[in-house]
């Protein structure tokens, strides 16, 4: 982490959510260790991701499986196909360790998702736990949390 | 202007709509139907209120609905489960508030204070003098909370039915209770707990359209191909030796080919009851848990834990409304909010003293399927979603149900047939006619006056009942001996242009 300042932490963030809304979803996924993990929490301040159901708790392969869905000829529920905007308050870095090279960085969000006529809403928070790889920052876990979490939602297609 | 009813009391014409091989499309699109589902499917019907591990304690409470009704069930004083409607008898405050709490020893009503024990009964209400010699006693507010017609709690899970009189539960579940039995008893303590968190998933289309395709097994291998098969297509790429990690084995038999599921097979129970996976199924080949078989046996003995993790039945619909899957511990609601829109619920269970990684899968599978999230999901609601909208095109009226249709099926029950059967969809189509038109009478040019105590519900026409009757307690009083339930009527005016 001794080699990237808080610009370019914060830079990071903000080019990440720029891929999901410019639906570049394999340079997206190249940003993730093999290791890491997308969650979005069902309940307000949930700790355990295994002996409490999430809304995704999903590794590199079920991340890839979902990519690779959303451009099948035969993937109905994307034709058409949805749209997505992001907009992001500015990340705050809330941890770094610069000897363990990682970093935790929070960020508010409004993100809207749209297909047909319908437009939604969605408000919360994504934390991300950032680690160094070969000289390049990469996301180890990715965490998203909406204010309305526990809520009834239609389909959720894409990533916030 | 009045537009003419095209159901209201008219049970031949709602009896028509269920064709031997085909239903009409007004079944998922008419509000008018739907209105009348809420009155008499629901009513009649045995409908899943909750499982008793949620309200453990005295007073603990969940709130929901049956139908479109709101009610509360709650853990009586006397430490039995209560089903009340969540309607303060004052001026229709819903009682309880949060999704689940605990009341203590009573409810308290959030606008003026009116009190009522854990079983509904008035307990108080500030400033009584005010209603001396106003006939108070006599009103319905001095009654409290209303509860259901009748509650039945069967291996602690929670039943009602709205009206008082009707079919029993026995009688209407039969057979078909052998699922809840082999899921409870996959626990070796032979106990289940609601855990995990419930997912909540809207849909815009007909509830029935839900329950129709949970033994639906000739759109997996179509609709998932693009979840499933993505799943099953990416994991080839692995490199060799690489464990196959539990959602591949989650997703992977969703993609079967036909000859799988046609061998599954299917099992038809009476009242629109019916599981798939009578032989096999895709639950079947899920890695053992560590230590589980031990527990089992332990508990059981060798034959019996064989017996019980030998049937893996896929989906069990229990009419009206929901789905339950033994081998892999999950309860699906199906709540009908309009014609054209349903709230899907998905719960899961802990099979108390069994390893934790079952819960853990248990809660993957609830995860990848029936999120809001999950691509599964997303392959369905976008054909149901489709359907809802495609089925107000003119010039087809019918959707067609005949698969491996048999003349000779009808009055048949407790039998097993080919997987890719649609036996189980008529099922469900025939018991939904029996139970809409079985308390629908005819409209008449006189109007009798509602038995006391029972304004809002009609009652269910005797030869329709075919167990023992269950009255709630607190109704036993106000309700007449059946069969003197309903006053006299004027002869039905069946003239042409008769109808008031």
């Amino acid at each position: 982490m001794s080699s990237f300042n808080d610009r370019q932490l914060i830079d990071f963030v903000y080019a990440e959510a720029r891929m999901l809304d410019e639906q570049r979803f394999d340079d997206w996924l190249n940003l993730f260790t093999e290791d890491a993990r997308y969650w979005m929490p069902l309940a307000p301040g949930q700790t355990d991701p295994l002996l409490h159901t999430s809304l995704l708790y999903e590794d590199k392969l079920l991340l890839r499986v979902r990519i690779e869905r959303l451009a099948g000829a035969r993937t109905f529920s994307q034709q058409p196909r949805s749209r997505c905007h992001h907009l992001l308050q500015q990340p705050g870095i809330e941890r770094v360790d610069r000897d363990a090279g990682t970093c935790t960085l929070r960020t508010a969000f409004h993100y809207v998702e749209t297909r047909h006529d319908t437009q939604t809403l969605f408000a919360g928070w994504a934390t991300h736990d950032l680690v160094t790889e070969e000289g390049a920052l990469r996301i180890r876990l990715k965490r998203v949390d909406l204010v309305n979490c526990d809520a009834a939602f239609g389909n959720i297609n894409l990533f916030m | 202007m009045t537009t003419a009813s095209k159901y209201l009391g008219q049970p031949d014409a709602v009896n028509a709509l269920v064709r031997d091989t085909e239903v009409h499309k007004d079944l998922f699109i008419d509000q008018e139907l739907f209105e009348l589902e809420m009155e008499h499917l629901f009513a009649n019907a045995w409908v899943y209120v909750g499982h008793a591990s949620q309200v453990p304690n005295k007073g603990d409470y969940y709130t929901t609905t049956v139908g479109t009704e709101p009610v509360v069930m709650v853990r009586h004083t006397d430490g039995s489960v209560k089903v009340l409607y969540n309607r303060c008898p004052h001026k229709g405050t819903k009682v309880a508030g949060e999704v689940c709490g605990n009341t203590g020893r009573f409810f308290r009503c959030p606008y003026h204070a009116w009190t009522f024990k854990t079983d509904g009964s008035l307990l108080s209400v500030p400033l009584k003098k005010g209603y001396d010699n106003t006939g108070f006693e006599s009103c319905e507010a001095a009654r409290g909370m209303a509860a259901v017609g009748a509650v039945h709690s069967y291996r602690e899970f929670v039943f009602c039915r709205l009206n008082p009189e009707g079919i029993g539960f026995e009688a209407f579940f039969g057979e078909s209770l052998s699922t809840i039995d082999n899921m409870v008893d996959r626990s070796p303590e032979g106990r289940l707990e609601v855990a995990g968190g419930v997912l909540r998933y809207m849909h815009h289309c007909n509830w029935k359209m839900l329950v129709d395709n949970q033994t639906d097994t000739c759109h997996p291998m179509v609709a998932h191909e693009s979840s499933a098969g993505t799943a099953v297509k990416v994991w080839k790429e692995a490199p060799e030796g690489t464990p196959k990690p539990m959602a591949v084995e989650l997703f992977a038999p969703f993609v079967n080919p036909y000859e799988f599921f046609e061998g599954m097979g299917i099992r038809v129970w009476d009242n629109g009851h019916g599981h798939t996976g009578v032989a096999d199924s895709i639950h079947a080949a899920y890695s053992p848990a560590p230590g589980y078989w031990e527990l089992m046996v332990a508990a059981y003995g060798e034959e019996r834990a064989k017996q019980i993790l030998g049937d893996v039945r896929h989906n069990t619909v229990y009419f009206p409304n929901i789905m339950v899957k033994g081998p892999i511990q999950t309860l699906r609601r199906f709540l009908p909010i309009a014609a054209d829109k349903t709230l899907v619920e998905s719960w899961t269970f802990r099979l108390v003293g069994a390893p934790d990684l079952l819960l853990e899968r248990t809660l993957m599978y609830n995860r990848l399927v029936n999120a809001p999230t999950s691509v599964v999901g997303h392959d369905d609601l976008e054909v149901y979603e489709r359907a809802q909208e495609g089925l107000h095109a003119r010039g087809r009226d019918w959707v067609n149900v005949g698969r491996l249709y048999d003349p000779a099926e009808r009055g048949q029950v407790n039998v097993a047939t080919n997987g890719t059967n649609e036996w189980q969809m008529r099922n469900q189509y025939r018991a939904w006619a029996r139970y809409m038109t079985a308390s629908m009478e005819p409209p008449t040019s006189v109007r009798p006056e509602p038995v006391e105590g029972s304004a809002r519900t009609t009652s269910v026409r005797p030869e329709l009942v075919e167990g023992p009757v269950e009255v709630a307690p607190g109704l036993r009083q106000a309700q007449p001996e059946r069969g003197a339930a309903q006053p006299e009527r004027a002869p039905v005016q069946r003239d042409e242009g008769g109808h008031p």
